[in-house]
Order: C-alpha cells, then sequence, then structure tokens
C-alpha cells in the first residue's frame, strides 16, 4: 500500500497514457471497419478473403509486430505511434468480420421494404441498415475496445509508457503489489470502456433495451494477441 | 392402446399447458389432437414417448405407466415425425434411416436393406439414399423423416405437424400418402396439427382441443361435422363460415355441390346413392 | 545484404552458428512449439470437457460468458510477470499463464459447437431414442467440431504469444531473440526473432484452419 501512495502520480500518468494509445485505434478501426465490411460483403470470394487475412493478422503476436513497425515507417522503437498503428491493425481484424456478421444479420426484407417506401440509398444505410446492424456491431466493438486496452501493455517491454510499465517495473524490481496493481487497473479499465459502450448502446439504440439480446453465434475470438 | 388418466403439465413459473386430460387411444388407428397454439396438443403428444413428463397423471400404453419405462428405449420403440422433420443434417438419408435400428442393435446391412424397402414405401427413388438431407426437396425431406419413422418397426407412430412446413400441393400428396401407408401397415397414430380439414383427412377420429388441453368435442370426423358440441366447435370446424354448408344445384343435368357462399365445390356421382355415401 | 533493418534480420539469420546448439534456431523454435502444445493440451483437458458439459446441459452459461469476456480483460504481460515473481524460476508459472489464458478460449469453442447445434436436430435426435451421451458425440460434437477446432486456435495463438513473453522472465523459446537484442541494442537479432515468431503463429494458425476446414460436417 505505500508503494500505491508514493506512487500514485506515476500511475495516474501510466493511465493517462494508457487511454490515449487505447482510444485512437478502437475509434479508427471502428470506422474503418465500416466500408471493409460493406466491400466484404459485396462478392463471396471477397468475404472468405477479407475474413481469412483478419483471422491470419490476428493470429500475429503484437510484440513482434510493434518491433517489426518501426523499421518500416522510420518511426522510433519507444513512439507510441506503432502501438497506435499495429493496435489498429489488430482492431480492424477484430472488427471487419464482425461488422461484416452485423450487416449480414439486417432482415433483406426490412431493407427491400424500406427501399419500396422511397429511401435513398444513402439515407437507406443511415437510417436504416446501420441501427439494425447496431447490436451485433456494438458486440464487435465491445471485444475490440477491451482487448485493444489489455493489448496496450505490451508496449511495456519496449519502454513506451501504459500501465504496461508497472510490469515491467514491477518484475525488475521484485514489487509484486506493483504488478497486481498494473494487471487489476487495465482490466478495470477496459472492463470500465465496456460499461460504457454497453450505456451508449442503450442510449442509442432503445429499442434493444427490452427482450431477449440477439444471439450472436461463431466468430467471436477469445484468444488476444499479446 | 395409448391411455391419458388426468394429465396435467404445469411449467415452473406457473404456466399450465395440460390442466386434466384423459383420453383412450385405441390400437391401429390414427388419432388426430387438433387445436390452436396453446390448446397444449404437442405436450400431451410429447408424453407419450416421455419427451415431456406430466406433473400429475399417467400415460399408460397397454396399461402400462410409461413413467416406469425407461425413455431411452421407450423413445426408440416409437416412431417420431415431426415438422422440417429433424433429419441429422450431417448425415446421408441412409444414415438418418437407419440411425434407430443401429441403436437398437441391428446390423448394419440388415439395417439398410430395410432402409431400401423403407424409401420404396414412401415413395423416394434409392438414388436419395447417398445425399444429405439439405439437398432433397422439403416433400422429399418429409419422405425421410417418416421412413425414419418407420424404420425400426414401431406400433405407435407420433406425428408433430409433419405436414406443416411444406407447400400446400405437396402436402395433399403427402396427406394421400399417408392414408395409403396407413391402409397397408395399420399402426397406432397420433398426429398433431392446427389445421382442422388436415385432421378431418388423415384422423379416423378426432379429437379438438381448447386452450389448456381441454377436449371441446371428440369422436369420427363426420361426428364432429354432424353435431358439433357448441359455437366453438363449430367455428374451429368452419360450420358457420358456410364453406361447410353445401346444397345442391342443377347445371346442365347434372347435380353440383355447392357451398353457401356460392362457390362451386364439386359434382354429385349419379352412381351412388346418400345411403351408401354415409357408411 | 543490404543495409536495411529486414537485410540485417535476415544477414542474422544466414549465419550457419545460429542454427546449431541449445540456443539455435532449430532448440528455440522446439522449445516454443513444446512449450506451447502443454500449455493448450493441459488447458484442453481442463476446458474442453467442461465447456461441452455446460454447451450439452445449457448450465453455466453466463460463468462461461464472463469468464471469455474477462479473461480478455486481462493483460498477458501482466500476469507472466506477477506468476514469475510469486512462483519463482521453474515452469509452474509460466505454464499456469498459459494455461489461464488458453482456457477461456478453448472452453467458448466447445461451449459454442455444442450450442450451436439446431435445438430442432437435437429434439429429433433425442426423440429418436439417443441418450445424452450419443447426442453429444453424435450429433452435437460433430456438426459443432469446426467451432471447436475453431476455440483450438484462439487458444495455440494465444499460447504462441505468451510463450514468447515468457521469454522476458527468463523462459526459453523465440522470444529469446527479441528479448537478448533488446537488451543489447542488437536491432537485427531482435527483428529476427520478431520475424521468426510471426512465421510460427501463422503456420501454427493456417494449420488448424486448415483442420477447421477439414472437419466441417459435410451436408450441412
Amino acid at each position: 500500500m505505500n508503494w500505491l501512495q508514493s506512487n500514485l502520480d506515476q500511475i495516474v500518468a501510466y493511465t493517462g497514457a494508457h487511454l490515449a494509445q487505447s482510444l485512437p485505434p478502437i475509434l479508427i478501426a471502428f470506422l474503418l471497419a465500416l466500408p471493409f465490411a460493406k466491400l466484404a460483403n459485396a462478392a463471396g470470394w471477397l468475404r472468405t478473403g477479407i475474413t481469412t487475412a483478419s483471422g491470419l493478422m490476428y493470429a500475429i503476436p503484437s510484440l513482434p509486430l510493434f518491433v517489426l513497425l518501426p523499421g518500416m515507417l522510420g518511426t522510433g522503437f519507444r513512439s507510441p505511434v506503432n502501438i497506435i498503428l499495429a493496435l489498429t491493425l489488430y482492431g480492424l481484424a477484430l472488427m471487419v468480420p464482425s461488422a461484416s456478421d452485423a450487416f449480414r444479420s439486417v432482415d433483406r426484407d426490412v431493407l427491400s421494404s424500406a427501399t419500396a417506401q422511397g429511401y435513398a440509398p444513402a439515407a437507406r444505410f443511415w437510417a436504416v441498415e446501420l441501427p439494425l446492424a447496431g447490436p451485433v456491431l456494438l458486440a464487435g466493438l465491445r471485444v475490440v475496445a477491451v482487448s485493444t486496452v489489455s493489448l496496450v501493455t505490451v508496449g511495456g517491454v519496449l519502454g513506451v509508457p501504459s500501465l504496461g510499465m508497472l510490469f515491467v517495473d514491477g518484475f525488475r524490481r521484485g514489487i509484486p503489489v506493483q504488478i497486481l496493481t498494473g494487471v487489476v487497473l487495465t482490466a478495470v479499465l477496459a472492463l470500465m470502456l465496456d460499461a460504457l459502450l454497453v450505456l451508449a448502446g442503450r442510449m442509442l439504440m432503445p429499442w434493444t433495451r427490452r427482450g431477449a439480446p440477439r444471439r450472436s453465434r461463431g466468430r467471436e475470438r477469445t484468444g488476444a494477441a499479446a | 392402446m395409448i391411455g391419458f388418466e388426468n394429465v396435467r403439465k404445469e411449467y415452473p413459473g406457473g404456466t399450465v399447458a395440460v390442466e386434466d386430460f384423459t383420453l383412450e387411444i385405441p390400437s391401429h388407428r390414427s388419432v388426430v389432437l387438433v387445436g390452436s397454439s396453446g390448446s397444449g396438443k404437442t405436450t400431451l403428444m410429447r408424453m407419450i414417448n416421455r419427451m415431456v413428463d406430466p406433473t400429475a397423471g399417467r400415460v399408460l400404453i397397454d396399461g402400462e405407466d410409461v413413467a416406469h419405462l425407461d425413455p431411452v428405449q421407450l423413445r426408440r420403440s416409437i416412431g417420431y415425425v415431426m415438422q422440417a422433420s429433424g433429419l441429422l443434417p450431417h448425415r446421408t438419408v441412409l444414415d438418418n434411416i437407419t440411425t434407430v435400428p443401429v441403436l437398437r442393435g441391428t446390423s448394419r446391412r440388415d439395417a439398410r436393406t430395410r432402409a431400401a424397402e423403407l424409401l420404396e414405401l414412401v415413395g423416394l427413388d434409392q438414388q436419395v439414399a447417398t445425399r444429405y438431407p439439405a439437398q432433397l426437396s422439403g416433400g422429399q425431406q418429409q419422405r425421410v423423416g417418416v421412413a425414419r419413422a418407420l424404420a425400426a418397426d414401431p406400433d405407435i407412430l407420433l406425428m408433430d405437424e409433419p405436414f406443416g412446413a411444406v407447400d400446400p400441393i405437396v402436402r395433399a400428396d403427402l396427406q394421400q400418402e399417408l392414408l395409403r401407408l396407413q391402409r397397408e401397415l395399420r399402426k397406432t397414430i397420433v398426429f398433431v396439427t392446427h389445421d382442422i380439414d388436415e385432421a378431418f383427412l388423415v384422423g379416423d377420429r378426432v379429437v379438438l382441443l381448447r386452450p389448456g388441453g381441454i377436449i371441446a368435442q371428440q369422436g369420427a370426423p363426420r361426428e364432429i361435422l354432424a353435431r358439433p358440441a357448441d359455437d366453438f366447435v363449430s367455428r374451429f370446424v368452419g360450420a358457420d363460415r358456410g364453406t361447410r354448408t353445401l346444397h345442391l344445384e342443377e347445371v346442365d343435368g347434372r347435380r353440383v355441390v355447392v357451398d353457401a357462399d356460392g362457390r362451386a365445390t364439386g359434382v354429385l356421382d349419379h352412381d351412388r346413392t346418400a345411403g351408401e355415401h354415409m357408411t | 545484404m543490404n543495409g536495411s533493418p529486414l537485410g540485417q534480420a535476415l544477414e542474422w539469420m544466414a549465419d550457419p552458428a545460429r542454427w546449431t546448439g541449445p540456443s539455435g534456431i532449430p532448440a528455440r523454435m522446439l522449445e516454443h512449439l513444446g512449450y506451447t502444445a502443454l500449455g493448450v493440451l493441459v488447458a484442453a483437458l481442463i476446458a474442453i470437457p467442461l465447456g461441452l458439459l455446460v454447451g450439452h446441459t445449457g448450465r453455466g452459461k453466463g460463468i462461461v460468458v464472463m469468464a471469455a469476456g474477462a479473461a480478455r480483460a486481462l493483460p498477458t504481460l501482466g500476469l507472466v510477470t506477477l506468476f514469475a515473481l510469486l512462483m519463482g524460476i521453474g515452469l509452474t508459472a509460466p505454464l499456469l499463464a498459459f494455461v489461464v489464458l488458453a482456457v477461456p478460449s478453448l472452453l467458448a469453442g466447445a461451449y459454442s459447437a455444442v450450442e450451436s447445434a439446431d435445438p430442432a436436430t437435437v429434439d429429433a435426435a433425442r426423440a429418436q431414442g439417443m441418450t445424452e451421451m450419443q447426442i453429444l458425440t453424435r450429433v452435437e460434437i460433430p456438426l459443432g467440431l469446426p467451432l471447436l477446432i475453431g476455440g483450438l486456435r484462439g487458444a495455440t495463438v494465444q499460447v504462441v504469444a505468451t510463450v514468447m513473453l515468457a521469454a522476458y522472465v527468463g523462459n526459453g523459446g523465440l522470444g529469446r531473440y527479441i528479448f537478448l537484442g533488446l537488451g543489447s541494442q542488437d536491432y537485427p537479432q531482435m527483428i529476427a526473432g520478431s520475424v521468426l515468431v510471426i512465421a510460427l503463429a501463422l503456420v501454427l494458425d493456417l494449420l488448424l484452419l486448415g483442420v477447421q476446414r477439414l472437419t466441417a460436417p459435410r451436408g450441412v
């Protein structure tokens, strides 16, 4: 506990840095996944190709990617840009198949009746298709958010500041409490972000509040590219 | 013979599917339980092979309480055909039909020979044996479902809205096929449907259910049509809609049967008298 | 060879000395595979029977879903360093981390495999007189096998990555090259190690993807 008190400033700083590296990839991956998913759903072979590529991307462990990216980008090893870019790629790997499922989960009949009512393609997308895909999109986004927050810590071994530094430092100095604090804070940060997303979903999609939640099938993978 | 004695089914949470049901189903006859959803008809039928156990009361097969029988052995001795056939999607037609006989210890070779006979019996080409259910039409799947139910040569056949998912033309076809099979096989058939026309067609006896498994009326189709017990039955069988109130009109010297709305439904056969019709 | 980082890494790998001895690439690769296999195997022995049970009976669904979600929030590096510090050097600490991180994926895979079977098909199988065990082994598992293998795939990927991180606390495997390189600012070695880990992860993932495709039930 003493350790905690005397290092509070440091912990707050790490938490801030952690969020600064987590939020951009989550947001960018979500926004980029939408057009990719529409593209994937345009043809069967595209969908197969894109989901397979996403699966393989997700199989790549994160640390090697953090190591390889600076050489390709010309950034330094300790630059957070590497982390943000790599985590955006992982976010896409998770979010694109999920968004593709989300759009496929929308009832074709509802879409064609919207067209029959006179919705133009763009209006139909924003007013009908996107909201109806919402619940499955949200499920995907929640996975991206939680896994991103957890993956940011790996940058710690390279010296990129985040809650992961608590693991590296705690291990070097032999302070289990420091590591435990890092584990708990990372998990709390992830779960808080998750809870915020659920809350936002309820506010944006009031029609999903009552009744049985739609059962999502299949693709969700629980392994994280640590 | 199948007997229901004061059977009640209450689900946790207090929903009562069946209040108090008593019925005797004679052997070698086809009995149809008909009613709308919530009438408990499927629940009652599933008590016979212990897919559902009653909260109170007994279900007897030839005098023996099914509660004392091992459910697995019991189910293997009773044929079951359901809507959308419930075939195993990852097994070929042949494997689907031979499943129960093989489970009961029949050799694979004998089961295959029997399956070939069954395919013929239900009017399917031998070629379909090696196909998967998804490669068949809805009507063909339903025929395989019947063949599968008959594979172990059960005395009792349970049919849960078996033709509910196929189009009307195929349904009519399958209904005729069932009548033909029953003339040949003389099984005890318990058939569940919400379609009163289907009930009158395939049932030797028809049991009309109100919500909660209460018997509104039972008897041969002609008895129910002739003397509906109350308004509920009249409405259910369509007697009040006029489609069942027929009269004759003379057209070009032939007598045409016309319903209350003036729609022609058939031509009266000159060579047969009304008396013969009634027997 | 050229001066680019990747070129230097290839040069590092091309040195014949790297291909022999206990710290050579083949030995490290085997170590990495061995740890991965052990971790996934132990996790599978725990998680698959449990997942099948939960999927078949429907009991404990909430716990499985929660465990899978919570596990995603657990930082791998944190577990590896924490266990190492608490349990000291040896196989126990890293193995515990591998198992803890592999179980949720396998559990979810086994559970969703069984749960994915069409309830009407399962109902029909039961009505025909299959025992619960027969329903599980002849209907639910064959129909859900790709999902089960999918869980195995996720777990394997997870453990390959965790084995790499375990090198940070002194274990063997390909991660050694990355952390040795990091400590001595030997970037070619770091990059070579990274390329090797990525290659191993991709090959394993592709192999399991192949198995997943092969086990898809015909007719469905």
